[in-house]
């Protein structure tokens, strides 16, 4: 499955759509989409992963630097959508219960929208 | 997985591999046992593309590596992580940078997504805290498990192992040997491990092959390879000096060559 990803932002919040395999070669294009919403620092940032069918450590340690960035910055980075590849691949790394994890974009948006 | 068909790599005179027809399956770690010139370590570089053999296949994932050309090689060689023996460490660089040196040469990520994955890699192997040290300053057990975290940085599909307990003592050689098995059960991958250590063997393997001048003379599951009726497979599991494995090399008779140079 090929690469993609898109992203938009509604009231101050950047949300991250990724479809296809996250590995070495693709996370880089995943951090050039998330370190525009870090530096400028918008309220929060949803992840969708619900397209994604594969994750490798350099995905998983790319997620890694939005959980910093949120922990430093006391700002919301949510993951949203993930399948038992994602999940799996957040456990073998002992990271699946760092991470703020929700089912479903839209819910993401609106939680983080009324705060 | 990786299928080999009909592999036949000679040096000279010496047949090195004879025909040898195999399977590594994915999931499943396969040991290759053998005495020193049985052809495992020709076989690691067959199954690696680091050698082409004489005729024959080896197919990685559907891929027959003996026929890729080089840009296709390199690109399935990343999905091939490996243990050398003597762990290969690069004695210049501390234990960090060694762990990262695969990422900065065949990626373009980014130093600080570089330094989680190392850290993830070093808790997998239980070294986290030693990033600045330097290889000398390690233990010959660490250094494998270094070279084991090296191996899997760019999350491989299979990783080859060229000895990797020999020169340890036996608590060092119980961490390796767990490392293998439990990464290769979480990470799903295929393990191909070249041993000589027979007890590491039984602990670590789902299928056993042993080779003998060239050949597979036996191949199966640990239980197999222990009630095998194969003479010279028992011989060399149970370590006999005497046995149809002959301790020398050549087949010229000792006396004759004494007696009538």
């Amino acid at each position: 499955m090929s690469f993609k990803i898109k992203n938009t932002e509604k009231e101050n919040i950047g949300i991250i759509i990724v479809e296809g395999e996250v590995d070495m070669f693709t996370s880089p294009s995943l951090r050039d989409k998330l370190l525009p919403y870090f530096e400028r620092g918008v309220k929060g940032v949803i992840v969708d992963l619900s397209g994604v069918s594969f994750m490798d450590s350099s995905g998983i340690a790319t997620l890694v630097e939005g959980l910093q960035w949120s922990k430093k910055n006391i700002k919301e980075f949510i993951l949203t959508g993930l399948g038992d590849n994602v999940l799996n691949a957040l456990s073998l790394t002992k990271l699946d219960r760092v991470f703020n994890i929700k089912a479903d974009t839209d819910d993401a948006y609106k939680e983080l929208s009324e705060r | 997985m990786i299928k080999v068909e009909n592999l036949v790599k000679k040096y000279g005179n010496v047949t090195a591999l004879n025909h040898l027809n195999c399977r590594f399956e994915t999931g499943k770690v396969t040991v290759i046992l053998g005495g020193s010139g049985s052809g495992k370590s020709t076989l690691l570089r067959q199954l690696t593309g680091l050698e082409k053999p004489d005729s024959g296949s080896v197919y990685f994932d559907g891929v027959n590596l003996t026929t890729a050309n080089k840009k296709k090689l390199y690109g399935i060689r990343r999905k091939m992580g490996m243990l050398f023996q003597g762990s290969a460490l690069f004695n210049y660089l501390n234990i960090f940078e060694n762990i990262a040196f695969p990422l900065r040469e065949h990626t373009k990520i980014a130093d600080n997504i570089i330094k989680t994955i190392v850290t993830m890699k070093l808790e997998m192997v239980g070294l986290r805290g030693t990033e600045k040290l330097m290889p000398s300053q390690l233990s010959g057990g660490m250094m494998k498990r270094v070279g084991l975290a090296r191996a899997m940085v760019m999350d491989p599909k299979i990783i080859f192992y060229d000895e990797p307990t020999s020169g340890l003592d036996p608590i060092s050689t119980g961490v390796i040997d767990k490392l293998i098995k439990d990464l290769n059960q979480a990470l799903n991958i295929t393990s191909v491990v070249v041993s000589h250590d027979m007890e590491s063997c039984f602990r670590i393997a789902d299928n056993i092959m042993i080779l003998f001048f060239g050949d597979i003379i036996a191949e199966g599951t640990v239980e197999e390879i222990r009630n095998s009726k194969d003479l010279r497979v028992k011989q060399f599991i149970n370590g006999e000096p005497e046995g149809p494995i002959p301790f020398t090399r050549t087949d010229k008779n000792y006396l004759d060559e004494i007696l009538f140079r």
